[in-house]
């Protein structure tokens, strides 16, 4: 129906967005919000190269990775935000920027 | 009307996108990440991936930003309310993010990728699931070692130390 290109342009703009995000960004959480669109576009780009590709499953299996990682990076970021929010108060990145206290 | 569908789709994804990274509040940030996720959830669907679209509700919008929004529920102070979410680094990082898409659009229009025909599968779960236990099975066996090593890290780190 879309060729493409389209898929590969939606990929594009979500991964712009998420590198600016994650460039501007002062707040963890939001930063690793920035994280998340650039994991998706990675995500979109994998299914639609299965799609046009002659239905390869192997870009599903990848994509399907790819969300196991995220899920398991959301965890581990979450404890460290949460960490560092309770021993320096503030969660935003350049504020929390000693190495120890 | 599928056409009509998919741009809808196309631009929710898009907008919330934005909506994300502009907005100044944190919480409207996670509630315009949800409908990014399911706009990306409704591409997979025109990429013909049924399962992926069902993982990715279940994974990312069941689970991460479930997440999310607990991590930004313990961690944001009501009375102290800061406007300014970004950081001085607002007009580098546009430049840098549109410098980002210029490049990406100019590789993706001028590569011939190759393409072949395809007829629409009924279901794409059996494959993947063949293909996760016998091509892919490395990969999966790691991944779940990991996943139990994020789960174990996860709860040391979070839980309060006596």
């Amino acid at each position: 129906m879309h060729d493409l290109n389209t898929y590969l342009f939606v990929a594009a703009i979500l991964f712009s967005l998420g590198v600016f995000g994650v460039m501007t960004r002062r707040n963890g959480i939001a930063v690793l919000m920035g994280v998340e669109l650039i994991l998706n576009a990675a995500n979109i780009n994998f299914v639609a190269f299965s799609r046009f590709g002659g239905m390869n499953m192997d870009g599903h299996v990848f994509a399907l990775l790819v969300i196991v990682l995220a899920a398991a990076e959301a965890a581990v970021a979450l404890a460290i935000v949460i960490n560092i929010y309770n021993n320096m108060n503030t969660i935003n990145v350049d504020e929390a920027s000693a190495l120890k206290e | 009307m599928a056409e009509i569908s998919f741009w809808f789709v196309i631009s929710m994804t898009v907008l919330s996108a934005t909506a994300v990274v502009l907005s100044n509040q944190l919480i409207y940030s996670a509630m315009a990440l949800l409908f990014t996720l399911f706009g990306v959830a409704g591409i997979y669907v025109f990429l013909w991936a049924d399962f992926m679209a069902g993982v990715q509700l279940l994974v990312y919008i069941g689970g991460i930003l479930v997440l999310i929004i607990f991590g930004i529920m313990l961690t944001n102070r009501i009375s102290s309310v800061r406007l300014s979410q970004t950081n001085v680094q607002q007009g580098v990082g546009g430049a840098v993010a549109i410098w980002l898409f210029i490049l990406i659009s100019m590789v993706v229009s001028k590569t011939p990728w190759f393409t072949a025909d395809a007829v629409e599968p009924t279901g794409t779960v059996a494959e993947v699931g063949t293909l996760l236990l016998t091509k892919y099975l490395l990969p999966f066996e790691a991944i779940s070692l990991l996943l139990l090593g994020a789960l174990i890290g996860a709860a040391l780190l979070s839980r309060k130390e006596n």
